[in-house]
């Protein structure tokens, strides 16, 4: 795994052969790239000549698809695709083995009396309870993932950060959630947030990781994207918005910049990068407006489970709610699906 | 022969980050009408009252601030809508608070929804009127915009208990200033009365609060506080003034004075919209 | 066509099994909206049967379907109303205090929220519209300018224009097709603060969302005759124009009629203000915030199809990123859905007329013809109705007619630029001059773009915009004064 996403980019982008993204940006030569893996200030020039996003047009841009009005079949399909995108998630101090085995159970059949309710996609846990979830899980094709990297804050040293990863991969975890350090970017430190992803990847092994930029804390859409280009030439396989912990959580601009920035970095040659929006998604509205962006910003290759994800625990219930209602014709009630 | 109904009486309270509640000191005073009967008792607010008023209006300043000046016009707007839907109580209570007559309390009302009306249109017009651009001698692009002072201290007029209170109250509001009021002591049911109004607009809690009690008790405080940025004396009693003027010094409010009896009926000017602006210039180069 | 296929860089051997989201028709219910057989003219607060006039159809442009039938207005009508609106000048609506007439401007404001649903399924069926725009666009607009220069009416010595500012007297308005209702507001609510009564004229081929404002100015109970409504083509139009008693004449449309008006005024003493066409320039800098710019050049030109005075018809990009932002806006007109005007998903909807339709592929032929290259999207068209698909051409010459005529249609001409001084040329190198757009991240260069193009409204990392509170109008040819904001007061106030 010594190999970086930055030389698998070369190798692609020769084959690609363009020079420049649609959105106009550079892709990195031979040259520059071997800079980047080297070179803090390369990788600042690099970041820096992305083009800027402008807060006001961005936000204009989602409210716009918000307005799109799914109906009828096209919301159905909705509903059970962002089901099999969830990954059904809890992240507290007063986690157990009953409450894991709870969850792991509404993660495999999220509806007992209809079948044809997909699985979720993962159930994601602290690293500690990984064995419990695999262990209920085992068969049923539903992920484990882990929160690592000492989670929600980063603020560890990067052993202890791997020695997180370890431990979580080594209870048997699908998934790993990294979250970077955003002290380390916001004082301009990239090299470092890239080297860290860099060194979980290692460690993750066979596990996918998802790279959590927790954008709250980043503050701007500009510092989004250059997150979310360190994350991918760092090799993640995800990258996520957000802990859960931060308000804000994740936000459709938000969503929308970081898969703009997959596209982009696809459309260099670089690996297909997946996206999850995690924190505060909490109805079907929400869900639907998410994958809305998805279609109409990056399209069908990322309306699937393995490219994109919603990190979320109510939002699951909601979902089997409109589901109810759109099969039955009638509003469903809270009580009506068990609480996890 | 039908027995008379019992009605039921309304509690006066004080009206704080969008809530009703009773003074904490929990002491009450009687307010009485112009022929000396009880009309009600009224919540006597205390010091404490101030510093929770203050907090709720310094919490929701920002958004009122950030609400676009079209959304503060029709929220404005909205209050003389709902004011409107309830003259007849107000004239009813100003007949008894300020012993005129029905026909001038109705025309009082009337006037109080219209400034109301006045205002919600300036909304949108201040910055145009009082903001500029300036042609600087160099390659700049130089403007000016008012904005808002933050939260103002209003002691209201002690005669004109509704009209009085719109005419200071409204202004404030306008360019986005959060206010503190304490009504007129002897005459404050309608400003409680309004504060229901304004419950019941699409006003933001803590936007406007009211306070009813003792003005030699409260306004001290007020002018002292210095989480507030100004201070409106329009009903300050003539021997508090200088008082409250120094205290005001401490944390450098801007002060409008009073100016003494006035003519709440006449037509405003900008003028009490102005007091409590910032006046913001911002400089930019031009080139290639 | 939001479903063709996507031009995909990434081929991968693991790409997951292709899902399509699939948007189900969402129509808009027509249910809320009654429209009558047929319509009188508006006058003196009643609705009449024309003297001297005759009858004409609307259509749906989307399906063709007859609407309604509609009064044209005669010489004698036209009498009529300019009458009705001098006594109720006169009369009421000039002496009225200005507090007075803002509450009437108020509530027609408010009926206009009240009842916008209603206005946008009537807009978006006479004119062809996405009901996404006049939802969200037209309507909330239209109300907003009665709620802002109702805010007007009783501070009119805070103009700025002079100390006691008198109304004109009897306005003559004739508006377009392009934004029946907008533009209806944007004459009459600065009109009727200033104490001016109106005569409107609304577009032959889009006059019902007009009729429903006389309906909504009858449930303000608006003074008679304060505003009158004459439909009717451009005889009317004419007619009204020329009457003696309309001491002021404003008009939108085209430059040609415009200059018509202009010549026909010559000699009357009469105000005059035209908002006429454009050929705008949006420029777009290499270190321009891009993914927002390829929204707003799509935004800029297919909006509204197109019919829009002050649209960015001419894409102009630096050189060093010419590449990226086309293949960049091809890829996003991709997305683009063109159908039915009352589908709530619908982006872009029908153009307005046959005539109109027959002048855009006129001059779209001509841009083959004169060898720019001509690009669309896989897009079909519906078979009722009248289509033009979002067209891209590249390779445009200064010259070239598509880069100097108003298409007014969804055709995007694309230029390229080296040098600022040299977007500047390229941009101002037109007859018009109502609008333009600059996209960059340098705030500097924004100002001096600002300060060099020669446009009434300049628009810094968007396009489109507008605003009670904000002025527009062209220079040049595209015509003079301003409406909205408080310099739109003085097209109608005597200072």
């Amino acid at each position: 795994m010594s190999a970086g996403a930055g030389e698998r980019l070369v190798q692609v982008s020769a084959v690609a052969g363009s020079s420049r993204t649609a959105a106009g940006t550079e892709v990195p030569s031979s040259t520059t790239v071997a800079e980047l893996a080297g070179s803090e200030a390369a990788l600042r020039r690099f970041l820096f000549g992305l083009p800027g996003v402008d807060q006001v047009g961005v936000e204009a841009r989602t409210a716009s698809l918000a307005t799109r009005s799914i109906k009828a079949a096209s919301k159905l399909w909705a509903i059970d695709t962002a089901i099999s995108m969830v990954d059904l998630t809890t992240l507290e101090g007063a986690d157990t083995p009953g409450k894991v085995r709870a969850l792991c159970g509404k993660a495999r059949r999220p509806d007992p009396l209809d079948a044809e309710v997909p699985p979720v996609a993962a159930v994601c846990v602290y690293p500690d309870l990984v064995a419990v979830a695999k262990h209920e899980l085992a068969g049923s094709g539903v992920a484990v993932a882990s929160v690592a990297t000492a989670f929600p804050s980063g603020r560890a040293s990067l052993a202890v950060k791997l020695a997180d990863v370890g431990d979580a991969v080594a209870s048997g975890a699908d998934e790993i959630d990294m979250v970077i350090d955003r002290g380390a970017f916001l004082a301009g430190d990239y090299g470092r947030v890239l080297e860290e992803v860099r060194s979980v990847k290692r460690a993750c092994g066979a596990a996918h990781l998802k790279v959590i930029l927790e954008t709250g804390e980043l503050a701007t859409y500009d510092n989004v994207r250059r997150a979310s280009w360190i994350a991918m030439l760092g090799g993640a396989d995800f990258v996520k918005t957000s802990t859960g912990k931060v308000a804000p959580a994740a936000t459709v601009p938000v969503a929308l910049v970081m898969l703009e920035a997959v596209r982009d970095f696809a459309e260099v040659g670089g690996a297909r990068v997946g996206v999850k929006v995690a924190g505060g998604i909490r109805t079907t509205k929400d869900a639907i407006r998410y994958l809305v962006v998805v279609n109409e910003t990056v399209g069908d290759a990322w309306l699937d489970p393995t490219m994109f994800r919603f990190g979320a625990s109510s939002l699951l219930n909601d979902l089997l709610m409109q589901r109810a209602k759109q099969r039955t014709g009638a509003y469903a009630g809270s009580d009506d699906f068990s609480l996890e | 022969m039908s027995e008379r109904r019992v009605a039921v009486r309304k509690t006066y309270k004080l009206y704080i980050g969008g809530a009703f509640p009773r003074s904490e000191s929990a002491r009450s005073y009687a307010v009485n009408a112009v022929d000396g009967s009880l009309l009600a008792n009224a919540a006597l607010a205390s010091r404490k009252d101030v510093r929770d008023a203050v907090v709720a209006a310094r919490k929701a300043q920002p958004k009122w601030a950030a609400a676009t000046a079209y959304n503060r016009g029709q929220m404005l707007y909205r209050v003389a809508e709902m004011l409107e839907d309830r003259r007849e109580q107000f004239a009813e209570a100003i007949v008894a608070g300020e012993g005129t007559t029905r026909d001038a309390a109705e025309a009082i009302v009337g006037d109080a929804v219209d400034r109301w009306v006045w205002y919600a249109g300036w909304c949108d017009k201040v910055a145009q009127v009082a903001g500029a651009s300036n042609p600087v001698a160099g390659p700049y692009f130089n403007f000016s915009v008012p904005e808002p002072t933050g939260v103002v201290g209003i002691i209201a007029p002690q005669l004109s208990s509704l009209l009085g209170l719109v005419s200071v109250l409204a202004p404030a509001l306008t360019t986005g200033n959060t206010v503190v009021v304490i009504a007129s002591e002897d005459r404050p049911l309608p400003a409680v009365t309004l504060g229901e109004v304004l419950a019941t607009s699409d006003l933001p809690s803590g936007v406007v609060n009211v306070l009813t009690g003792r003005t030699h008790e409260l306004a001290p405080v007020l002018a002292s506080h210095r989480d507030v940025d100004a201070l409106d004396l329009a009903g300050a009693p003539a021997e508090l003034e200088v008082e409250l003027e120094e205290a005001a010094a401490g944390n450098v409010k801007r002060v409008l004075r009073s100016a003494g009896p006035s003519d709440w009926a006449a037509e405003p000017t900008p003028q009490r919209m102005l007091a409590f602006v910032e006046t913001k210039t911002v400089w930019h180069p031009i080139g290639i | 066509m939001s479903h063709a296929p996507r031009a995909s860089p990434v081929t991968t051997s693991e790409a997951p099994p292709a899902r399509r989201f699939e948007y189900a028709p969402a129509p808009e219910s027509r249910a809320v909206v009654n429209i009558r057989p047929s319509y009188g003219l508006f006058i003196d607060g009643e609705f009449v049967e024309p003297t001297d006039g005759s009858l004409f159809e609307t259509v749906n442009p989307a399906t063709e379907e007859v609407l309604a039938e509609v009064s044209a207005a005669g010489p004698g009508d036209v009498d009529r109303a300019v009458v009705a609106a001098t006594r109720a000048q006169r009369e009421v609506w000039g002496s009225m205090p200005g507090k007075e007439r803002a509450k009437y401007l108020f509530r027609v404001a408010r009926i206009m929220q009240e009842r916008a649903r209603e206005l946008a399924v009537l807009e978006t069926l006479d004119n062809g519209k996405p009901i996404r725009e006049s939802r969200d666009v037209d309507v909330p607009l239209a109300a907003a300018h009665f709620f802002y220069y109702a805010g007007w009416a009783d501070k009119l010595a805070y103009a700025g224009l002079g100390p006691a500012p008198r109304p004109l007297g009897v306005a003559g308005q004739v508006v377009p097709w392009n934004f029946p209702l907008l533009m209806a507001a944007w004459k009459l609510a600065p009109a009727l603060a200033a104490g001016n009564t109106c005569v409107l004229k609304p577009a032959e081929t889009t006059p019902l969302s007009a009729l429903l404002l006389a309906e909504i100015l009858q449930q303000a109970e608006l003074p008679p005759g304060v505003v009158n409504i004459l439909t009717g083509a451009g005889d009317t139009g004419a007619a009204l124009v020329a009457h003696p008693g309309v001491a002021k004449v404003a008009f939108t449309g085209s430059t040609e009629v415009g200059k018509s008006i202009q010549r026909s005024l010559a000699g009357s003493g009469k105000h005059l203000t035209l908002e006429l066409g454009g050929k705008a320039a949006n420029v777009v800098f290499e270190d321009a915030p891009l993914s927002q710019a390829i929204e707003g050049i799509v935004n800029g030109i297919f909006f509204n199809q197109g019919h829009v005075c002050c649209a960015g018809s001419r894409l102009l990009v630096q050189e060093s990123v010419a590449e990226q932002v086309v293949e960049g806006l091809k890829s996003r007109l991709q997305t683009l859905r063109l159908g039915d005007p009352l589908d709530k998903n619908t982006d872009l909807g029908a153009i307005n007329s046959p005539q109109q339709l027959e002048k855009i592929r006129e001059l779209a032929n001509s841009g083959e013809d004169e060898g720019a290259e001509r690009w669309s999207p896989t897009c079909a068209l519906p078979d009722r109705g009248y289509w033009f698909p979002p067209t891209v051409f590249t390779g445009v010459a200064p010259a070239h007619r598509i880069a100097r005529e108003e298409i007014f249609g969804p055709v995007l001409s694309v230029l390229t630029f080296r040098t600022p001084e040299e977007a500047v040329a390229k941009a101002n190198n037109t007859t018009y001059g109502l609008s333009a757009g600059v996209w960059t991240e340098k705030g500097s260069r924004i100002l001096w773009m600002a300060q060099q193009l020669r446009a009434g409204v300049v628009w810094a990392n968007t396009f489109n915009r507008f605003d009670p509170t904000s002025p527009f109008g062209g220079y040049r040819e595209s015509g003079f004064g301003r409406e909205g904001g408080r310099h739109g007061l003085a097209a109608y106030l005597d200072v």
